[in-house]
This record gives structure tokens, C-alpha cells and sequence, in this order.
């Protein structure tokens, strides 16, 4: 102790150092440059997720740890970060001018949206209960404030207040488990915890921290019975900001879910398989139920991510790392597929302003039927009809479930999304098939023709070439569950250190 | 070392009544002092305990800063207390019923609770001897090499903080007040001081 430490290696954070130094460069830039720079700094930010996923890609693929262990850079991380870092950037692409129409583009937003990003990757990269908890506070923090960004509209303010408050609640969950964990391990690191479960077992009291961990992780990703939040907080904020909620915060949750899971408490399957059984089944349900009787765009596509994020906790209950192959091209499907979408909820306006009615996309395949064809197309996906892309990701979730035999799980699983199919193809029998409503106005933003574009296509041939993701999805999986086995080997090592 | 516990238990008696008053409380102002209460108390465990720089931090932090914004909060806002406790008795037994299991889950978790040997070696950092290294120089030797991680983390968590605050209610009047330094150095006795010919008789 009495000598000086050495200086942790900073390599593996180079991506978080870069976005850290980058945002409040940026905010810097906008604060001197005053009102007007919101262009400027949004341009600066997406230059700087662009440098920030190179520096994530140029990392090794093999495992690292720094900062003493509670930061982790393997080739999972750089599947999830990169995962994240695209959300984001389609999230600031997305918002440019349904912002500036609405008179609130201020600088901060991309600022906000980049130190969430921050805390989002620095929760891919969690190797510790601390840090763990740091990232999703720096995520959340700011996700509450982009929520009533638009702070002068009532249903944006109470819908940053009340996920702040539900928020708050979650993470004092969270903080009680992992105060729970802590004591009853003695250690707040994965590694060194994955090994005293290995020695010695759950405790009652590790069951119980690890109940408390799981609600406020579930809360997260918006998983039944922790949703409430969603549907009004969805419908609340700006349709740019509500795109980036379904995205990046779920994609860096659930794989924090997963390095927690696989991590710290991998001997501790039959515990928690039991536990996300039940949420992933009560998510896919209610999900597909629920939207039935919506009336509100933004409603629908809350509840459909509930839904959604049911499937993909299929993909980790089965436990195994097919599953955790199954949940990262779930995630990376329904991040392409959720940008599309949200494209063309942007595009519902009429001069007056947005609209988010269902029966407001009445007749659009006569008014635009190029955007018809494409909305239909990515409802088509969201309910998992093949030949798209939805069916795939629904496909290797299932088929993970199946083969660690959880046929219960699948079943259900299917009939909630025959159940899921009738909402989605209600909104393109809308479209397609019901008297016309007055045509939106104004063409769409080149941007965001060209997000819609991109994800489009990639929905409609990801059949014809497949394999790029499913690589990417296989080596995520290995890299993260193989550091299961391995792991009783730190954890011998940090006894010895003592 | 029986005055030691004597203190123990008068601090944390006190603690946890306060701590009940703080929710029973009828007038807002007296729930926040009996907040400040519990949290001298806690500092004074703390005390006990040996870690005299976190029962300074708590005294500081927590009653200095924290609990007197409260204060200021609670006499500011114009909240009818009244109105925000009539649907206390609806949702007591729902409230109870929920008290009730996560106590027994609790007790279900004291009462089960075995701490293997080897887990107290494990202890991320142990507490060092008190009598080679102060509290203050304890914590300093771990934050900003073992922690700089979560210390940066949390600093960034701040400037979040920060930036919601002045987002959310920051707004730019035009017809306010401003200082400008320039203008008031530029000024002179032509543009400071008017003279007017007053007509006998006529005021102004």
C-alpha cells in the first residue's frame, strides 16, 4: 500500500476516454458558440461515435481487464459497444430536424445523448458491482433529462419525471441486491464472485441480492412486471428521443444483463433461469396483448418492445451460449429494424405538427406508397413473418430455448407472437386497406430517407446474406461464456494477492 | 467499553426513531429536522465505529448541503400535505402486506446467514489498522488509484447532473435585469445625468 500504484492501462477504455474528452469538448463548443451551434456539436458528436467505435474495433479480441479489474474489453464488449454506438448516431441523425421543427434544438440534446452513450458503454464494459452501477446511473441520468427535453410540452415533462421517479426506485433495487451480494460475498468484482459461487454455493441472502439485482436490470429494459414506465414515457418524449429509448439503452442493458449472468453468477444458472423464464414469458405476453388496444403509435411500439425484449430474454434463459448468440442478433436486428420504424413515425406530421394516432396512417399506401410499402415491409419483420429479418432473430432465440430444452419457454414464445402478428398487421390493414386520411406534409428529411433506407434493406436481405451477423453474434457468445470456465482462475489469483 | 455501548445504542436508538418520525411527522419542516437528526445519529455510529472522516463527510454533505435544501424545498413549494396523504389508509394494506413479506424474507436471510471463511479474506479492501494510517489518508491511498475508474465515473455522472438542471430551467427573459460591466464603464455624465429646465410653478 505504501507504494505508489502504477498507472492503470488506459487501452482498453479508449473508446469511453474518447467520448468522455469528446463531450465536453463539444459542450464547451456550444456553450461558447451559444444558441445556432446545435448543428455544429450534432455533426461533432457523430464524428466522435464514428472515432469511438474504430477505437472499440481496434481492441484485441481476447479478454482484458484494467482499472483493477472492473473494467473488461473482450470481443463481446466490442460487439455490444459498436452495437451502441450505431444506435446512438442513428438516434442524433434521426432527431436533426423533427427538432429543429419543434423549436428545441438545442446543443445539449447531442451532448446528453453522448455522455448516455457513455454510460452505456462503460455498462457493456462493467466487470464489478460498482461499476456496474456507475454506467447505468450515467445512462439514466441523462436519459431522464433527454426525456423532458422538450420541456415546455406538459406530456414530455411528466414523462421524464415519472421515469425519473420509477427510475430512481429501480436503482435503489439495484443498490440494495448489490449491497446484498457484496456482503454476502465479499467482493463487489465478477470474477472473484463467479469463484465464491463456485466454492461455495448460493447463500439465501446471494439468492436474495441477486432477485433485487435482477428487478432493477429488468426495469431497464422495460421487462414485465418492472414496464410501467414504458409506454408513458415512450408517448411522452420526442418521437427522436422515444427512437433512442427503444435502442441503445435496451441493447446495453440486456448485455449488461447477460455479463452479469454469465459473469459474476454462472454457476448460478438454476437460480436465475427460473427468475428470467418468468419475466421473458410475462414480457412476451403482455406485450403482445397489451398493444391490441392501442390507439397511439408510440403506445403500440412501447408495448411491441416490451414484447421484443421478452423474446430476447428467451435467448438468455436458455443459458447457454447459443442463447447469448440468439440474443445478440436479436438485438442487433431489432436495432436496424426499430430505426426503420421510428423513420417512418417521423415522417407523421401535418403542418400543424406530428401526428401519433394509428388512424392518422389511414390510406397512406395511396397517399405515399412508397413509404407504405416500406412501413408494411418492417411490420411485416416486428412480427416475425419470414422471409425479413424479424424472423431470424426470432428463429435462433427459439431455437437456442429449444435445444436447452426449455420447450415450455418456445411454445409460449410462438403463440405470443402469432398473438403480436394481429397488431402489427392491423396497422398495415390501416395502410393498405381503410378510407384515406389527410396526406402527411412535406417530404421526409434526406437523413432520415436515407436511416429508412439502409434499414430496409438491410430487413428485406438480411435472408440473402446472412452471415456477417451471425459471425459477429457467434463470436460475442464465445468470448463471453468461455470466460466462465476460465474463471475460477482470477478468482484464485485475487485470494492469493491477499 | 461498556460506555462505548451505551453510545451505540443511544445513537441508534435515536437514529431509528427519528427515522420513524421523519415519515410520521405531520408538518413537513419537522420531518426534515428529524431527518437532520437521524443523521447526526448515524454520524455518531460512525464515530464509534472509528471512521471519523465519513462521520465528518456525513455532517457536511448530508446536513450541511442536503437536508437544508430540503428545507428550503419544503418552505418554497406550496404542496398541500394534506391532500398528497388522503390516499394513505387505500393503499395501507396493500403497504403492510408488502412490509410484511420482504420482513420476513429479511429474517428468512439473518436467520440462514453464513459467512464461509474464506469470504472475509476476499473483502475488495480491508479496512487497514487504525493506529499506522488515518481515515482520511485510508480512503486517499484507494481513490485515486484503485477507484480513479468509479471517481471519474462519478464526476461525469455530476456534469450530467449539471447540464439536466441548467437544460431543464435555464430560461433566457428578455426583459430581465442584467448587469453588463462594458456599459456601465462607458457610460458618461452627458448620458448619466438629464437636465431639465423646470418651469416655476409646473413641476415636471
Amino acid at each position: 500500500m505504501e507504494t505508489a500504484l502504477a498507472m492503470p492501462d488506459l487501452g482498453p477504455a479508449l473508446a469511453e476516454i474518447i467520448l468522455a474528452v469528446g463531450a465536453m469538448a463539444l459542450l464547451m463548443l456550444g456553450v461558447f458558440r451559444g444558441d445556432g451551434s446545435s448543428r455544429a456539436v450534432s455533426i461533432g458528436s457523430i464524428a466522435l461515435l464514428i472515432v469511438a467505435a474504430f477505437a472499440v474495433i481496434s481492441q484485441p479480441d481476447e479478454r482484458v481487464l484494467t482499472f483493477g479489474g472492473a473494467f473488461v474489453m473482450d470481443g463481446f464488449a466490442i460487439v455490444m459497444k459498436c452495437l451502441v454506438l450505431a444506435g446512438s448516431a442513428i438516434a442524433i441523425v434521426m432527431a436533426q430536424s423533427f427538432m429543429a421543427r419543434e423549436n428545441i434544438d438545442r446543443f445539449e440534446f447531442p451532448v446528453l445523448i453522448l455522455l448516455a452513450t457513455l454510460g452505456m458503454i462503460m455498462m457493456v464494459s462493467a466487470n464489478g458491482l460498482i461499476a456496474l452501477y456507475m454506467g447505468l446511473e450515467l445512462q439514466s441520468l441523462a436519459l431522464y433529462v433527454v426525456a423532458s427535453f422538450h420541456r415546455d410540452n406538459t406530456r414530455s415533462t411528466e414523462a421524464g419525471l415519472k421515469y425519473f421517479v420509477l427510475g430512481a426506485l429501480a436503482s435503489g433495487m439495484l443498490l440494495y441486491g448489490s449491497s446484498l451480494i457484496y456482503g454476502f460475498s465479499g467482493t463487489t468484482n465478477f470474477d472473484v464472485l463467479a469463484g465464491v459461487i463456485a466454492m461455495n454455493g448460493m447463500s439465501t441472502g446471494l439468492i436474495f441480492g441477486l432477485v433485487f439485482l435482477m428487478a432493477g436490470l429488468a426495469f431497464k429494459i422495460s421487462a414485465v412486471p418492472f414496464h410501467m414506465w414504458t409506454p408513458d414515457v415512450y408517448e411522452g418524449a420526442p418521437t427522436p428521443v422515444t427512437a433512442f429509448f427503444a435502442a441503445a439503452p435496451k441493447i446495453a442493458a440486456m448485455a449488461l444483463f447477460l455479463r452479469v449472468m454469465y459473469g459474476g453468477f454462472a454457476d448460478a444458472v438454476f437460480q436465475w433461469q427460473q427468475v428470467v423464464v418468468f419475466i421473458s414469458i410475462a414480457s412476451m405476453v403482455l406485450g403482445a396483448f397489451a398493444a391490441i388496444g392501442q390507439t397511439n403509435i408510440k403506445r403500440l411500439m412501447a408495448y411491441s418492445s416490451i414484447g421484443h425484449m421478452g423474446f430476447a430474454l428467451v435467448g438468455l434463459a436458455a443459458g447457454t451460449p447459443e442463447g447469448v448468440k440468439g440474443v445478440v442478433i436479436y438485438l442487433t436486428i431489432y436495432l436496424i429494424m426499430n430505426a426503420g420504424v421510428f423513420c417512418c413515425i417521423l415522417a407523421m406530421r401535418h403542418k400543424e405538427g406530428p401526428v401519433e394516432e394509428i388512424s392518422d396512417l389511414a390510406g397512406l399506401s395511396q397517399n405515399q406508397p412508397m413509404l407504405a410499402a416500406v412501413f408494411a415491409m418492417l411490420m411485416f419483420s416486428l412480427a416475425g413473418i419470414p422471409p425479413l429479418a424479424g424472423f431470424f432473430a426470432k428463429f435462433y432465440v427459439f431455437l437456442a430455448a429449444i435445444n436447452a430444452g426449455l420447450y415450455a419457454l418456445a411454445i409460449i414464445g410462438v403463440l405470443a407472437s402469432v398473438v403480436g402478428a394481429f397488431y402489427y398487421l392491423r396497422v398495415v390493414k390501416i395502410i393498405y386497406f381503410d378510407d384515406p386520411a389527410p396526406a402527411f406534409a412535406g417530404p421526409m428529411g434526406s437523413e432520415i430517407r436515407a436511416v429508412l433506407a439502409v434499414s430496409a434493406l438491410f430487413t428485406l436481405l438480411f435472408i440473402l446474406y446472412p452471415t456477417p451477423v451471425l459471425k459477429m453474434a457467434e463470436g460475442a457468445a464465445n468470448s463471453l461464456v468461455p470466460t466462465v470456465e476460465a474463471a475460477e482462475a482470477p478468482a484464485a489469483a485475487a485470494e492469493s494477492a491477499h | 467499553m461498556i460506555v462505548a455501548t451505551i453510545a451505540f445504542y443511544i445513537f441508534a436508538g435515536v437514529a431509528i426513531a427519528a427515522g420513524f418520525m421523519v415519515i410520521a411527522a405531520r408538518n413537513p419542516v419537522h420531518s426534515v429536522l428529524f431527518l437532520i437528526l437521524a443523521f447526526f445519529n448515524a454520524a455518531g455510529l460512525f464515530v464509534l465505529m472509528g471512521a471519523e472522516f465519513l462521520a465528518m463527510i456525513l455532517i457536511i454533505v448530508y446536513v450541511g448541503a442536503v437536508a437544508v435544501l430540503f428545507l428550503f424545498v419544503v418552505m418554497m413549494l406550496d404542496i398541500d400535505f394534506a391532500e398528497l396523504r388522503e390516499g394513505f389508509l387505500q393503499y395501507m394494506p396493500i403497504g403492510a402486506l408488502i412490509g410484511l413479506i420482504v420482513l420476513l424474507e429479511l429474517l428468512l436471510v439473518a436467520g440462514t446467514w453464513t459467512l464461509a471463511p474464506e469470504v472475509a479474506s476476499l473483502a475488495a479492501s480491508p479496512i487497514p489498522p487504525m493506529a499506522d494510517v488515518t481515515n482520511a489518508e485510508a480512503i486517499g491511498q484507494v481513490m485515486y488509484t484503485q477507484y480513479v475508474y468509479f471517481f471519474q465515473a462519478a464526476g461525469m455522472v455530476l456534469l450530467v447532473a449539471m447540464i439536466g438542471a441548467i437544460v431543464l430551467t435555464l430560461r433566457k427573459k428578455p426583459d430581465a435585469q442584467r448587469q453588463s460591466i462594458p456599459d456601465q464603464v462607458a457610460r458618461t455624465a452627458e448620458t448619466a445625468v438629464e437636465l431639465k429646465k423646470v418651469e416655476p410653478g409646473q413641476g415636471l
